[in-house]
């Protein structure tokens, strides 16, 4: 999007100029993340994310292209080219190793940080629905990368992560059992799974590529939302996105590196299950078999269902699964109040807590073994999301009486910090700082 | 086309048709369309079906296996199509246990008898497969944990089966598979 007091692109030199009436290329990434986009003044570190999201993605494909020259994707030396070749014998190895293996956690860390973000600001709503959408679109796709490239060591857990996963498509009804066998290619994972496994996992992150593109240019089109939810109204309200944004971001890509590089030199294997430095075995499944932290929420949630109810348990758990993140297809159209930020909903920002709360419940219940105790907790915790999505936020839409907005993004600013005297720009009503 | 269209005169006997009926081409862009969909479904079929199950995988579709040393109360774990197959020696009382259950009560309505071959209800041939997600049960190997029903237990989300090798308690929605099998004498079995 530009406003109209948004920086032109003027190329000075003679060669730039010569490329930019041929191909605008330099033209189009000054507009997309230069000084010809302009960005609300008053974005918070939670906007880093995005940025982070993508320095996460780049670090997975730089590392894995380079990993992949080293991997045999065959289910007799799979294990062995990662533990030992990689791992030993090739330079650098256990670095790229650790690398992607921590950089697949911090991208999910990131992203769910960035999701949380945009649910506490309303970031979702009109005229940013798509942004939201190519988004839930996105972590679809990143959630079957990061499945797929478990398999690939071929341990113990990345074997039975492939067999538990691909059973939950024996749960459809009639056809479910082909399924699993024609994406399996074979009646229990082997060497055809891992290696189709292998070529899928190297295509989806270009593909997510592709669709972050798509969700930036969806953006851009109405301009980044900010804390205030409140629309940008003239041009004191923003600043152009370099330099102001990239030092931002910058900084915190900065921080960001510092905890990921902590994690991969002295913390390696901090997130990982051991279980998984065990060859694979198709006659022994492991004590408990359990997903990376990434998917423990949604692991909780499959597992809540333990009795029959018309559909057999097991497909119920598959459907409440897959509709946990369908339902944030909706949440656009399921969240009706016109106010964004969760600074000026005191009963959706007390909800948004509790739903924060929930998921790191239904993450432990999760990441724990199944006794009936746990059951109990992450039945609840369960029904507890759904219900906050599909009857809490239609209700407190309706019925809550949001604090009143500042009138624009700049008096929210100057307000906040103490600049009574500048506030003379607001109208009149509008006391009422930012939080 | 459109711009030949908009160029011929209104008073051109070969323009005229088209004038009056424009839609009247639209049976080629259909037949194109049609055709070119086709093509796209002959082309997508061999790849999607590239996908099953490939002829060396269906090639390992059956499996002998040797019953002389297994002993009453004692099982095996064995393979068949790369998946494990568990082959168990009942004991008297694990079938006088299987066969006490009113089968109407069971989620997956099946007797012993209906899952073993007439005259040898001892031996329990079953896919190591537990039906709910996959895991292998425990129960086959030796000192493993059987669960409360004496059958075999799946320790990955607590799946119970009985002595017949039914499902009894947990989220698995059916009884271990019994797969084809024939005797082909006292003591030797081919699977598959």
């Amino acid at each position: 999007m530009s406003f109209p007091w948004a920086n032109h692109y003027e190329p000075k030199h003679p060669l730039m100029k010569w490329v930019d009436e041929r191909l605008p290329l330099p033209r189009f990434v000054y507009n997309a993340v230069g000084g010809g986009y302009p960005v609300p003044r008053n974005l918070n570190y939670f906007w880093n994310f995005g940025v982070l999201a993508g320095a996460a993605l780049a670090i997975q494909i730089v590392t894995g292209i380079v990993l992949a020259m080293h991997f045999h994707s065959d289910a007799g030396d799979a294990f062995n080219s990662v533990n030992g070749t990689i791992m030993r014998d090739v330079n650098a190895g256990w670095f790229l190793r650790y690398a992607h293996a921590n950089g697949a956690s911090a991208f999910l860390a990131v992203v769910y940080i960035h999701m949380f973000r945009g649910l506490y600001y309303g970031s979702y709503k009109a005229p940013r629905e798509m942004v939201w959408l190519l988004g839930v679109v996105i972590f679809l796709l990143m959630m079957a990368t990061a499945f797929m490239g478990y398999v690939l060591p071929w341990g113990q857990m990345s074997f039975w992560g492939a067999q538990v996963i691909t059973g939950f498509f024996s749960a459809i009804p009639v056809v479910g059992e082909w399924i699993r066998v024609w994406l399996l290619g074979g009646y229990a994972p082997d060497d055809a799974s891992l290696t189709r496994f292998f070529s899928l996992h190297y295509l989806l992150p270009f593909v997510i590529a592709g669709v972050i593109v798509l969700h930036i240019w969806a953006l851009h089109i109405p301009g980044s939302s900010n804390p205030t939810g409140v629309d940008v109204k003239s041009e004191q309200d923003t600043v152009p996105f370099h330099p102001y944004y990239t030092a931002k971001d910058g900084f915190g890509l900065g921080v960001f590196l510092l905890l990921f590089a902590l994690m991969v030199f002295f913390f390696p294997n901090a997130l990982g299950d051991p279980d998984n430095y065990i060859p694979a075995n198709p006659l022994t499944t492991p004590a408990e078999i359990k997903p990376e932290w990434y998917f423990w929420p949604f692991y909780a949630i499959l597992r809540s269902f333990t009795a029959d109810f018309i559909l057999p348990a097991k497909l119920w758990g598959v459907l409440a699964m897959f509709s946990s993140i369908l339902v944030l297809f909706f949440l656009p159209w399921l969240d009706t109040s016109p106010v964004r930020s969760a600074n000026y909903r005191p009963a959706y920002r007390a909800f948004f807590w509790i739903l924060v709360l929930d998921v790191l419940l239904l993450g432990y219940v999760g990441g724990q073994p199944v006794t009936p105790m746990n059951a109990m907790l992450g039945q609840f915790a369960a029904a507890w999301y759904f219900l906050h999505f599909l009857v809490i936020l239609p209700i407190i839409a309706l019925m809550e009486k949001p604090r009143p907005l500042p009138n624009s993004i700049t008096e929210a600013v100057l307000s906040k910090h103490g600049g009574s005297r500048m506030s003379e720009s607001a109208l009149s009503g509008s006391a009422t700082a930012a939080e | 086309m459109a711009t030949l269209d908009d160029g011929v005169p209104s008073d051109h006997t070969a323009g005229h048709d088209d004038l009056e009926n424009p839609r009247r081409r639209d049976y080629l862009q259909f037949a194109a369309v049609a055709v070119a969909g086709v093509g796209v479904g002959v082309v997508a079929l061999p790849l999607i079906n590239s996908m099953n199950p490939s002829a060396d995988v269906l090639a390992q579709s059956t499996t002998d296996v040797d019953l002389a040393a297994i002993t009453p109360g004692m099982a095996i774990k064995t393979q068949f199509r790369k998946q494990p197959l568990f082959v168990r020696n009942l004991t008297p009382a694990e079938i006088a246990a299987a066969e006490a259950v009113d089968v109407s009560s069971l989620r997956d309505p099946q007797a012993l008898k209906d899952r073993t071959k007439p005259g040898k209800e001892n031996w329990l041939i079953t896919l190591g497969v537990c039906t709910h997600l996959g895991c292998v049960p425990l129960g086959a190997g030796e000192g493993e944990n059987r669960g409360p029903f004496g059958g075999y237990f799946c320790p990955c989300h607590g799946s119970a089966y009985d002595t017949a090798a039914r499902i009894r308690q947990g989220p698995a929605p059916k009884n271990l598979t019994v797969p084809p099998y024939t005797f082909t004498s006292d003591t030797t079995v081919t699977v598959g």
